[in-house]
């Protein structure tokens, strides 16, 4: 192992900073596919993530978590903004062949889908590792029994084909494959939505433990606040393409600001039958806009209990509540908001 | 008989009655138990909840009930009744015709449930029309409402779309949509909000909890997800390895939970009241292989309280304490003092003895 690529990250030093990042896509139809429109999956997105630390991502379906964590690795066709990796421009680091994919590497949700059927894992492994150069060919079969034993596989798996694996050992390989490069940023998109919670809290666990002792930075996208909760340090809440709120992740869950993040919090379903029974609920009517056409105003305004006319004209902007912790929404400091936004999350924050 | 409790006391007759149902697979001679000696009812309105690990049989005791086994799977134990009738001596047409109408599942594998090369609009009117002798036009307006009540917007130009052009949630209440368009008398519904985020889950949930309330619909309820079973049902049905393991009405069961996998799956959820930076404590290893059953309680070789008798036989089903309707099946019960005693605190890290 280079001791240089892996060394574990200092206070202050930079980390992933997304400023401004836009995506659109292009909506064609008709028998010639023409282009009719574009959507703003990703409409000026800003947040930073420390080194060594998780940035949980959260909101609704369609709302451009993916997208997102896809063009931080250069992955989706950015129109605006831009990344910055530890220091370099994302562009500086596209530029030098093969360095974006040895620093930043992507876990989906179905690992299933993203590991040749035909290989054995071991297989899959070594050639990560011959792609990438990292090994020759007698020291790979080495290296591949420490990738196994780092994610708490057998080495015996190493001859397994993926149909072979359960659920979360599938997903111990996905995880051990975007290891190999030894990554420093890793996107972990919906990785354990598709896993039982028992296997669920073995992933967590083994992925906490990994930043832990490689100094590893994280952007953890999930619809699970109870899990995003567990491995972030600070939340993004996403919602048609913007940021609604971000903040520490103790703040987020005690005293959140924006509607959208209290719509969010009091629609997980707690195990516990006299707290579910008992809580009340900000009840909103999920209606999320069409990507392809926005209403001007606010992004949340159609299933905002609060929406007013100021609400449909002007965009509200991001802007400070606390050190460290911004909304956007313009009427979260009207107390009857704040009011009400205090009963909706009675029981759910710690 | 093991039937589960139900919270109501009046005695009307169960929708469905299942009685030490097996399942298997295989050859006569080498059959392969995937659900084995499970019993439960459900009666008008209520709720049960059946719960447990991937593969721990939830599934195929649905699927036995509603005839839907493929391959070589059959019932080789045990009947499921429907109204008092038992479903295994329906014709296929009586079968078919208690599937449209009076048994509605919403399948796991929902999004491959829909038609990719049919409009929405039609596949959802055709049981309307064959079933219930509507007319084109009465359908159409019926698909509307059906539709706007699972909270798709937009519902009218919404017919008119293909599988592909909806979002996966979208689809996911096209399904629920569908399946309480009959006004079935029991709704199963296997992970039906799985696919979904936060939101639309608990609109889901809602909308499922009102039919139930203003239909007097009966729901089986199967997911993996505790915290949407607490919300919804009035019992709940833990299985491990093709068994029920513990069943008991809602409150109860959260409150006391007695057998060792329900507190090890409860301890391993990333709740939103535990102390964040409590680690997880996931469930060592993997449930049996159902090639290879274990003698003995199927659990012991996961379970932090076993003892060498716990391998001697399979523990039976039984209240520790009669007339409870808590049912465990452990020969242990590691919290039988802390149930005797009052409340044991089961939710926030599992009390050890
Ligand atoms: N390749 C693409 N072409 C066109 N539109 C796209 C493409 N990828 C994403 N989109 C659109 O961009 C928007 C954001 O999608 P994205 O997958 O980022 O959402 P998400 O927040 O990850 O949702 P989910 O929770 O359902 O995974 C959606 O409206 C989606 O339809
Ligand atoms: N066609 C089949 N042939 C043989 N075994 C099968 C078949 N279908 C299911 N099984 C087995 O039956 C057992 C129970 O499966 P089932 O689908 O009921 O699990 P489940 O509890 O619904 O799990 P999940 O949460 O993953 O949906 C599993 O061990 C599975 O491998
Ligand atoms: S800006 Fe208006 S519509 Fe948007 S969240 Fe705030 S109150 Fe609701
Ligand atoms: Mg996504
Ligand atoms: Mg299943």
């Amino acid at each position: 192992m280079t001791t240089t690529r892996n060394a574990m990250p200092q206070a202050g030093d930079e980390g992933i900073v997304v400023d401004g990042l836009k995506v659109q896509f292009p909506i064609r139809s008709g028998v010639f596919r023409r282009q009719t429109g574009i959507v703003r999956a990703v409409d000026g997105v800003s947040f930073d993530i420390p080194a060594g630390t998780t940035v949980g991502l959260v909101g609704e379906s369609g709302s451009g978590k993916t997208t997102t964590g896809r063009a931080l690795l250069g992955l989706a066709p950015v129109s605006g903004g831009g990344v910055r990796i530890f220091g370099e421009s994302q562009a500086e680091l596209a530029a030098r062949p093969g360095a974006l994919p040895r620093t930043c590497q992507l876990v989906f949700q179905d690992p299933f889908a993203s590991l040749n059927p035909r290989m054995t894992v071991g297989a899959a492994l070594s050639e990560v590792l011959a792609v990438h150069g990292l090994a020759g060919r007698e020291e790979r079969a080495r290296r591949v029994q420490t990738l196994l034993d780092g994610v708490g596989l057998r080495p015996e798996m190493a001859d397994r084909h993926p149909v072979e694996l359960s659920g979360g050992q599938r997903q111990r390989v996905a995880i051990a494959r975007a290891l190999a490069v030894e990554p420093r940023f890793i996107v972990l998109d919906e990785v354990v939505s598709a896993l039982d919670v028992s296997i669920q809290g073995q992933i967590l666990n083994l992925l906490i433990d990994l930043q832990r002792e490689r100094g590893l930075t994280y952007l953890f996208i999930t619809h699970d606040l109870g899990v995003v909760r567990y491995v972030s340090q600070r939340i993004v809440v996403m919602y048609g393409g913007k940021v609604m709120e971000t903040a520490p992740r103790d703040r987020l869950f005690s005293v959140p600001h924006h509607p959208y993040t209290h719509a969010l919090l009091s629609a997980v379903p707690l195990p516990d039958p006299k707290a579910e029974r008992a809580r009340a609920r900000l009840d909103v009517r999920s209606e999320p806009p069409d990507p392809a056409a926005p209403p001007p105003g606010c992004r949340f305004q159609r299933s905002c209990p609060f929406a007013t006319d100021l609400c449909r004209s002007e965009e509200p902007p991001l802007r400070p509540v606390a050190a460290d912790h911004l909304a956007a929404c313009h009427h979260m400091e009207r107390p009857e908001v704040r009011q009400a936004l205090t009963t909706a999350t009675q029981g759910v924050s710690a | 008989m093991n039937a589960i409790p139900t919270r109501r006391s009046e005695p009307s007759r169960p929708v469905l009655e299942v009685e030490n149902l097996r399942v298997s697979y295989g050859s006569a001679q080498r059959p392969i138990h995937v659900v084995n000696d499970v019993s439960f009812s459900v009666r008008p309105g209520e709720a049960l909840g059946i719960v447990g690990e991937s593969g721990c049989g939830k599934s195929q005791t649905m699927l036995a009930v509603l005839r839907l086994l493929s391959g070589s799977g059959r019932i080789t134990a045990g009947r499921a009744r429907f109204e008092g009738q038992d479903l295994a001596a329906l014709s296929a047409r009586q079968m078919r015709r208690i599937r449209g109408h009076g048994l509605a599942l919403i399948s796991q594998d929902a999004l491959s449930a829909l038609n990719p090369s049919m409009r929405i609009g039609a596949q959802m009117a055709e049981p309307l029309v064959r079933y219930d002798g509507m007319s084109r036009g009465d359908a159409r307006k019926r698909c509307i409402e059906l539709l706007e009540m699972v909270g798709i917007p937009g519902a009218a130009t919404r017919l008119a779309a293909y599988p592909h052009e909806l979002s996966g949630g979208m689809r996911q209440r096209v399904l629920i949509a569908m399946a309480i368009s009959g006004n079935p008398k029991l709704l199963i519904a296997d992970e039906p909000t799985t696919a979904l985020d936060v939101t639309i889950q608990a609109q889901i949930l809602r909308l499922i909890d009102r039919l139930r309330r203003e239909l007097g619909m009966a729901l089986v309820l199967i997911t993996h997800d505790l915290g949407v079973v607490a919300g919804v049902s009035d019992t709940i049905a833990v299985m491990y390895a093709g068994r029920v393991v513990e069943t008991a009405e809602t409150d109860r069961l959260f409150e006391t939970p007695r057998h060792p996998y329900t507190r090890a799956l409860l301890d391993s959820i990333p709740k939103l009241d535990a102390p964040a930076d409590r680690r997880l404590q996931p469930i060592a290893g993997l449930p049996p292989d159902p090639l290879r059953p274990l003698s003995g309680c199927p659990f012991h070789p996961r379970c932090s309280h076993a003892e060498p008798r716990c391998t001697d036989g399979l523990p039976a089903l039984e209240a520790k304490e009669p007339g409870s309707g808590h049912l465990i099946r452990c020969v242990i019960d590691p919290w039988r003092a802390a149930a005797a005693g009052g409340r044991t605190s089961g939710l926030t890290g599992a009390s050890r003895p």
